[in-house]
């Protein structure tokens, strides 16, 4: 099979032996990573500021370009004219080292998440290992950040960042094991292609334990993200501004820039291993070579796998918006209790039952897909059924409002 | 209940010649009682049976100097008490003497006077013994002299800029060579600059991790001196100050105060005015608790629900505009009435506002109500006893979530309250989430306050007929010698209010609002004492933070709704 | 010949260390730099902090550290299983791991009864 520098390098023409074809299997990948992380950071940042702004009756940025989407570039440009400043108490050299390692964990991320079949710049065969390993490494850099700083909000901010970060990683690593029991592979390649054909085959409908092994992963991947309602380290009506505090202009930039790419993978890899990564979840558009042929073929199909996992992907990022601007805050201690007295049970739990069922239900021909047609179902129905059961809370909320809780005075 | 002379009576009985003088003064039973005896006699009405005034609503004092009948003493430290069994006040007055300037503390017998106790020292230097920490509270603490005493002038400028460390009272944290620096606490300024400490409170704490060992508050960052100044310029010149306490709800402060001198007066507004009172009264509760409920909320993270409630607060405030003129600072009330009558149109846009609110409140609510994240941080947090929160001398919605029914409009009617239908909201727990849901629960009762408010009321003048306060029109002015006169002496010589003291209690957005006023006769406050809600709200908040975590500290202060402009004054 | 994934994941990573450089050597490049002694003092909501930051942190996040180390390698120890768990058959596999984990349940259950996971 081709991978993608082949592939690249033959349509441009490039002799991948010669010293151009170093050079410009450099530029093949730096080129297009770089601009696709630039590009991840300012749309997500540009949705963020429009969902929030439209959950909250405003229209959010209107003036920078059509509906404000280039307002994020402006913002940029002005971080670019602020003052670099290093408070004079604090550690000149983890304070430089604390963005930059924050920033290559979340970019180092970007090279084993699959855009398509093809367009992968290393298919490793231990990518979710790999994801996992440089992903804890952000929290290294942020507790540099905040050590460095000196300044006792941001080694609050740190502090809690460390354990919640840590403390998440193991429902965040026993989720990923269930996929892998499923999948067989670690490779982020094999476990999308175990998914393809119809929407059925997707693994969130594999089995009836994926939906819940999904849902500890998201869970567990917004308080990685320290997302809302897992946003303690840099709670800004308690911490100032957390373990960034003291950051100012570029470097600001940097960890912000980072906080939107790790949103990014954290979606992508939840897409990889339960939405069926690239695949649209309709056999004939996801082998499109087939019917179109040639060159074009193959291309046409890969265009259409990475604009199917972006969307995708930028689906569960709004989810993750969404979260954030509907929930409060939750408490340290509370935050911890939910990590290991129930994400972690349930994920153990889950896995056992996981592996159950794959050693049962495994080797039946034609079973997975029988499976996930009921799932599907299910699912669908049970969000059908949420829809009304929200319709009805709200019903009794407007209510309550004519029959309030009061008691008369004296 | 006892009446006033009952009360007077049996003091008298008790303690015989220490009661130096009794009286009634606009129908507020006073005693006022020799120095050396005050705390036993103060003692005596907290616990006697039937007597039992529990709560210290108010103390302060007051500066003879300058008086036209000269006092038998300086001082005077006032101390305005009342029972939450039926209701009743007293007022205690003791006489200080310039050269022996001390009194008794009472900070034991209600904790309300701790705080009070140290205003009183801070701006007339009366020297509490046996206060725990009698140090300058409004004041910087470098300050010298005391500010509301009369030969302190206040073009006596001074230049202080030095931040108070507030070491004495955090006491230690392991920095002594005994603990070999082994120690996990540390000290942490909260505030002045902190997001959470909305306006310019700051909290000096002593955390072991993020739990609060300590708190440490400093107030009077924004202190402007509001009560000195109100004693240089003419009754009419203080409302635009009163604006400026509670900024949220200028218009009940605005209220507040105008009651209180026309309580003097003896005059009574008229019954359009009132309403008109009642209304805007209203509307500034709900942005109140907008304002309250919005900043509580974004403490917890929930950012939304700010925005859904500055939406009612913006459209009310759209309203007020077209009133007055101003959104926060309203100087509206006048004394004898109303600046002027309502706009046109403004029963429409309010029946309007009316009509949508309780899709806007219920909104907030559905976010919230059953929200598992809000529940777990604010039930049970900051929990405070029906008891304690009466030693503190805690007023409105905080005391309300006690299970307290004390409503001002309710106990003590004022305005045309006790003509409509209404509920006092309570809740039983005196947590976070109680305190909150009062809130909630006073929005809906103030908007059906509104409602019949506005079905009710009736056509007429907005200002009384007197010519001791109000300006005639302007055609008697230039038409005939007693307008002239009238005018011009009105003008000149300001409105004269009659020589007293009154004490007048408003239900305000945060609770007891009251202005305590001496008048010399003169057309210039002699004294005007704000007893703001806040302070005595604040001041039970360290020994609520302490044991807490930072991250609930942040939103029980936002529960609170400490507002640093009435606070510091 | 085409460059091995160990170069790709290289040159991704050069590439992550240098966009950030150049990040910053923008900034300080089109930033301006007017130093005060107040600005670049430390922030403790606008005063002179008592006490430096770097200070004994409380006991408790060490718990959470070391729980986190023993729980993370059983973690660890447990991807090459999933590995294999596809392509073995017979339920000695299975009961292999259920004992495994039956012994990190414990250890957990252990745990919270111990109240090691209070926070108070």
């Amino acid at each position: 099979m081709e991978s993608y520098f082949t592939f690249v390098s033959s349509v441009l023409g490039f002799e991948p032996t010669s010293l151009l074809g170093f050079v410009g299997a450099i530029a093949v990948w730096a080129v297009p990573i770089t601009a696709f992380v630039s590009v991840v950071g300012l749309v997500s940042i540009w949705l963020e500021r429009k969902i929030s702004a439209h959950i909250q009756c405003r229209v959010g940025p209107m003036e920078v370009g059509p509906h404000g989407a280039l307002q994020t570039l402006a913002d940029g440009i002005k971080l670019l004219g602020k003052e670099d400043l290093v408070p004079a108490q604090a550690d000149r050299i983890l304070f430089g080292l604390a963005p930059m390692l924050v920033f290559a964990s979340t970019f180092v991320g970007f090279a084993v998440i699959p855009f398509s079949q093809k367009a992968v710049i290393a298919d490793l065969n231990l990518g979710i290992f790999f994801l996992a390993a440089v992903g804890s490494l952000e929290a290294i850099g942020v507790v540099m950040a905040g050590w460095s700083s000196n300044n006792k909000w941001s080694l609050f901010g740190a502090i809690r960042a460390a354990t919640q970060v840590v403390s998440y990683e193991i429902p965040l690593g026993l989720s990923l094991l269930a996929v892998v029991v499923v999948a067989g592979s670690m490779s982020l390649n094999d476990i999308t292609q175990a998914q393809s054909g119809w929407v059925w085959n997707w693994f969130l409908f594999r089995n009836p334990f994926m939906w819940a092994v999904f849902l500890i992963y998201f869970i567990a991947s917004l308080a990685e993200c320290k997302r809302a309602p897992f946003d303690l380290p840099e709670a800004e009506s308690e911490l100032v501004s957390g373990f960034h505090t003291e950051y100012s202009g570029m470097r600001f930039a940097i960890f912000f820039l980072a906080e939107y790419g790790a949103m990014y993978i954290v979606s992508a890899i939840a897409v990889v291993l339960f939405f069926g990564g690239w695949y649209t979840g309709i056999p004939f558009l996801d082998h499109i070579s087939g019917s179109i042929g040639g060159t074009t073929g193959v291309v046409v199909e890969n265009l259409i796998g990475a604009g199917t996992i972006i969307v995708k992907s930028f689906l569960l990022i709004c989810v993750q918006m969404w979260i954030r601007w509907t929930l409060p805050r939750i408490r340290l201690d509370q935050m911890m209790d939910l990590c290991l007295k129930y994400l972690l049970p349930f994920s153990l739990v889950l896995l056992v039952a996981v592996s159950l069922w794959q050693a049962f239900q495994g080797p039946i021909d034609g079973g997975n897909s029988v499976m996930g047609m009921i799932m599907l179902a299910a699912t669908v129905a049970s969000l059908i059924w949420m829809r009304r059961l929200a319709g009805r809370v709200s019903k009794a909320s407007a209510l309550r409002r004519e029959l309030p809780v009061v008691k008369t005075g004296l | 209940m006892a009446t006033s002379d009952a009360i007077i009576d049996q003091v008298k009985g008790q303690f015989g010649e220490a009661v130096l003088e009794s009286s009634t003064p606009l129908g507020f039973p006073t005693v006022c009682v020799a120095k050396d005896r005050a705390r036993d006699i103060l003692t005596y009405l907290r616990d006697e049976p039937g007597l039992e005034f529990d709560v210290l609503t108010d103390a302060t004092a007051a500066d003879g100097l300058k008086y036209p009948e000269p006092w038998d003493t300086r001082f005077q430290v006032v101390y305005h008490l009342r029972s939450s069994r039926d209701g009743k006040r007293l007022r205690v007055k003791v006489g200080v003497p310039e050269r022996d300037c001390t009194l008794a503390s009472v900070h034991d017998l209600w904790k309300s006077a701790n705080w009070a106790e140290r205003e009183i020292f801070d701006m007339f230097g009366v020297r509490f013994e046996g206060h725990p920490n009698l140090k300058r509270i409004l004041c910087h603490h470098k300050f010298k002299g005391h500010a509301l005493r009369k030969d302190y002038f206040i073009h006596d400028g001074q230049w202080l800029d030095e931040p108070e460390t507030l070491l004495d009272e955090i006491g230690d944290w392991g920095e002594n060579p005994a603990d070999e620096g082994f120690s996990e606490l540390v000290p942490v300024n909260l505030g002045p600059a902190h997001p959470a400490m909305h306006g310019t409170l700051r909290v000096f704490a002593k955390m072991e991790g993020e739990t609060i060992v300590k708190a440490v508050p400093e107030i009077g960052y924004l202190h402007r001196g509001f009560e000195k100044h109100s004693e240089t310029g003419n009754w009419t010149m203080v409302i635009p100050y009163t604006d400026r306490l509670n900024y949220c709800s200028a218009m009940l402060n605005n209220i507040g105060y105008v009651r209180t001198v026309e309580k003097m007066f003896g005059i009574e507004p008229t019954e359009r005015c009132q309403y008109i009172r009642v209304i805007v009264g209203e509307l500034s509760r709900i942005i109140d608790h907008c304002v309250c409920l919005g900043a509580m909320l974004v403490d917890l993270g929930a950012l939304t629900n700010f925005w859904y409630l500055f939406n009612i607060r913006e459209r009310i405030y759209h309203l007020l505009e077209g009133l007055c003129g101003a959104r926060l600072t309203s100087s509206y009330a006048r004394i004898g009435g109303m600046a002027h009558d309502l706009q046109d149109g403004f029963e429409t846009e309010l029946r309007e506002i009316l009509r949508d609110m309780p899709r806007n409140v219920s909104d907030v609510l559905g976010l919230i109500a059953k929200n598992r994240i809000f529940l777990d941080r604010t039930v049970g947090i900051g929990v405070i006893s029906r008891e304690d929160a009466l030693s503190w001398g805690w007023t409105g919605p905080c005391l309300r979530a006690t299970g307290i029914p004390y409503d001002l409009r309710k106990v003590e009617p004022y305005d045309v309250y006790a003509d409509l239908d209404w509920d006092v909201a309570t809740r039983d727990g005196g947590d976070v989430h109680d305190r909150a849901m009062v809130r909630f629960d006073e929005m809906i009762q103030s908007m059906r306050i509104i409602e019949q408010a506005l079905d009710r009321m009736p056509e007429g003048p907005v200002m009384v007929e007197d010519k001791r306060v109000v300006l005639p029109e302007k055609d008697k002015v230039y038409s005939s010698i007693e307008g002239l006169m009238n005018h011009f002496v009105l003008i000149y010589d300001g409105i004269k209010v009659p020589a007293g003291e009154a004490y007048v209690p408003t239900e305000a957005a945060n609770g007891e609002l009251g202005f305590y006023i001496i008048s010399d006769g003169s057309g210039r406050p002699y004294r005007i004492h704000c007893r703001a809600p806040s302070f005595y709200l604040y001041c039970a908040y360290p020994s609520l933070a302490e044991g807490n975590m930072v991250a609930d500290a942040v939103p029980l202060l936002g529960s609170l709704n400490i507002i640093a402009g009435e606070l510091d004054r | 010949m085409e460059p091995s994934v160990l170069v790709s994941l290289l040159i991704v990573l050069g590439l992550a260390a240098a966009i950030p450089v150049v990040m910053v050597i923008l900034g300080r490049a089109f930033g301006p730099k007017r130093p005060t002694e107040v600005k670049y003092s430390v922030y403790e909501c606008g005063l002179e902090p008592p006490v430096d930051a770097r200070r004994r942190f409380t006991v408790k996040f060490y718990e959470v550290a070391v729980l986190f180390v023993v729980f993370d390698v059983e973690v660890a120890f447990l991807f090459p299983w999933a590995l294999l768990f596809k392509k073995s058959s017979g339920f000695l596999f299975f009961g292999e791991m259920i004992v495994f984990l039956g012994i990190l349940g414990v250890g957990l259950f252990y745990v919270i009864k111990r109240g090691a996971l209070e926070w108070e």
